[in-house]
């Protein structure tokens, strides 16, 4: 295990992100506040409870798991698509490193950026609704794993687009809109049964349902159950990284 | 077992047999190429646009798959001990490729723990101050002009201490001084033991610094041979004697010795070299004296490295 090589590629990462901290941090944490005022406080103060939580508790997770999604494939589709994009990919693919050991730097790093921003996004949340964890370590353990799994996701968008428009196609196109159908802003008990039924094709439904089950306690689906789709998800991008690093797909020619 | 520096003594350090290379579209780029690189020479790869010179060096850094062969680094297999391979080598790319917004010192040191090295400042200062960045350090490579950037390259390059180092049209774009200074720079790595594989489009350059010339031409190496024993056994010399009063024919003692007249009538060209007709100098000027003829100025122009690479690529075509 070529270690110095993960770190470099890890520190190398985390390095741009503090050189665009306004991009990478502070808007995040704008827009979040947005949502805060208008979803939670505005509008939020004539909503009844949900499940017996505040609404603007209630959708407190889903926002950081909008924003944590979002980060996470964006960090982790520009680290890689970058340097192929400058042609500085040169470097890593000559150097003495396993295709294992560069995702782990890249999606290591991208996750670990989409931690960071999530945990100040629920600070963030904490300035302005009650906020109560009951299973603080579940919390965590779902964040990792999705924080993991969507940079990931992002690192093979980065591998597989060929320009920019590519790249931004899935966090722009896919993942608001599954994001807000996927229960952020509401519990899919209040949906018609057809529609509550539609949405269990959602992977972020079960994303959003289990992470904010270790908030509240309360789910859409059964805690259980999400955390092995998260494990489905990971294996799936597992799979797919494996599958292009066999073939070297538009990476080695 | 031998001591490393001794088997690299004893076998080639890089080892190619049989390469070929053919990608997706059908294009073959390489067509069964062997050579071996000794270990401390520099070797100048020369060969027309689309050779198959990058994409040799390519699949011996790892950038890119072979289709078939083989290739030994070190004695290591390129695919499948590619950790052994890629640590000993270091790879300046033809385009100049850089992370804009990072500096000089980061950049490099990025390089040198990518390749598995632990931090070592000594020595990164060391490659800086040999290529006149140490000033730079803290630059952001934005800042820094075209040949500033390709001494970058070469720094990330030698920043893991490699033993073999591939310099991918090391001076394109560069401007003369640059070029020198580079040539410079290069001599003092082959002092250090690194062996240096050098492509380029100046044959000049070969001329210059390298030990050994392979030529390569659509896929295929057309020849490798000492640089020296390349000169001489292709090069041509020619004697030209520029006669005060022009000469409607060549008289036919002079055509006996092989010389021929210009079409001008003022010029007379003895040609030799390849080993052949050196000794005649003194019969030529003796038959010419002998002529009557007068002389008003005498010239030899020996053909460079380009006219035997043009004469080379020509002759195959």
């Amino acid at each position: 295990m070529n270690v110095e090589a993960i770190k470099a590629i890890y520190f190398f990462e985390m390095a741009r992100m503090r050189r665009t901290l306004l991009q990478s941090v502070i808007s995040p944490v704008i827009t979040t506040s947005l949502y805060f005022i208008v979803f939670g406080t505005a509008i939020g103060s004539r909503i009844q409870e949900v499940g017996g939580v505040s609404y603007g508790a209630f959708i407190t997770p889903g926002l950081i798991m909008l924003t944590l999604l979002g980060q996470c494939i964006s960090n982790g589709s520009v680290g890689i698509y970058f340097p192929k994009f400058t042609g500085t990919i040169y470097e890593i693919l000559s150097a003495p490193v396993s295709m294992a050991e560069i995702v782990i730097g890249y999606v290591g790093a991208a996750a670990s950026k989409g931690m960071i921003i999530g945990l100040i996004i629920l600070a963030t949340a904490s300035f302005f609704v009650d906020i109560h964890i009951q299973h603080p370590v579940m919390m965590l353990v779902f964040m990792v794993l999705t924080a993991i799994t969507f940079s990931m996701f992002g690192f093979i968008i980065g591998v597989w687009a060929d320009n920019f428009e590519q790249l931004n196609l899935v966090p722009m196109l896919v993942v608001p809109p599954l994001t807000f159908l996927g229960g952020s802003f509401y519990s899919i008990d209040m949906l018609p049964p057809f529609w509550a039924a539609v949405s269990h094709l959602n992977p972020v439904l079960y994303l959003v349902s289990g992470f904010r089950w270790s908030f509240y306690g309360i789910s859409d689906v059964n805690p259980l159950i999400s955390l092995v789709m998260i494990a489905v998800f990971l294996t799936a991008g597992m799979t797919v990284l494996s599958w292009m690093f066999r073939t070297g797909y538009r990476l080695r020619k | 077992m031998f001591p490393p520096n001794l088997c690299a003594f004893m076998s080639p350090i890089v080892s190619i047999r049989n390469l070929t290379k053919t990608y997706a579209n059908g294009f073959s780029a390489l067509k069964g190429v062997d050579l071996d690189i000794r270990e401390g020479e520099i070797l100048a790869l020369l060969g027309p646009n689309g050779a198959g010179k990058t994409t040799m060096i390519s699949i011996i850094c790892g950038l890119s798959t072979p289709s078939s062969g083989q290739v030994l680094v070190g004695g290591h297999d390129v695919v499948s001990e590619f950790r052994e391979t890629r640590r000993l080598i270091g790879l300046v790319p033809q385009e100049l490729t850089t992370d804009q917004f990072e500096t000089v010192w980061n950049t490099v040191s990025f390089s040198r723990g990518l390749h598995g090295g632990k931090k070592n400042p000594a020595l990164i200062e060391r490659i800086l101050k040999d290529l006149s960045l140490w000033d730079k350090r803290d630059n952001k490579l934005r800042e820094l002009s075209g040949g500033m950037k390709r001494r970058v390259l070469i720094a990330k390059a030698l920043a893991h201490e490699p033993r073999i180092l591939f310099l991918d049209e090391p001076t394109a774009g560069v401007d003369v001084e640059l070029r020198r200074g580079m040539w410079t720079a290069i001599d003092r790595l082959r002092a250090t033991g690194v062996t240096v594989i050098l492509t380029t489009h100046y044959i000049e350059e070969a001329e210059e610094m390298a030990d050994r010339i392979a030529v390569i031409r659509g896929g295929e190496i057309l020849l490798v041979e000492e640089k020296r024993e390349l000169m001489q056994k292709l090069g041509r010399k020619q004697l030209h004697l520029e006669l005060k009063t022009p000469l409607g024919t060549l008289p036919p003692a002079l055509a006996a010795l092989g010389l021929t007249l210009s079409e001008d009538g003022r010029q007379l060209v003895h040609e030799y070299g390849n080993g052949a007709g050196e000794g005649r100098i003194g019969q030529v000027l003796a038959a010419i004296e002998a002529e009557g003829l007068s002389l008003s100025d005498v010239s030899t122009h020996q053909s460079s490295l380009e006219d035997i690479f043009v004469s080379l690529v020509e002759a195959r075509q």
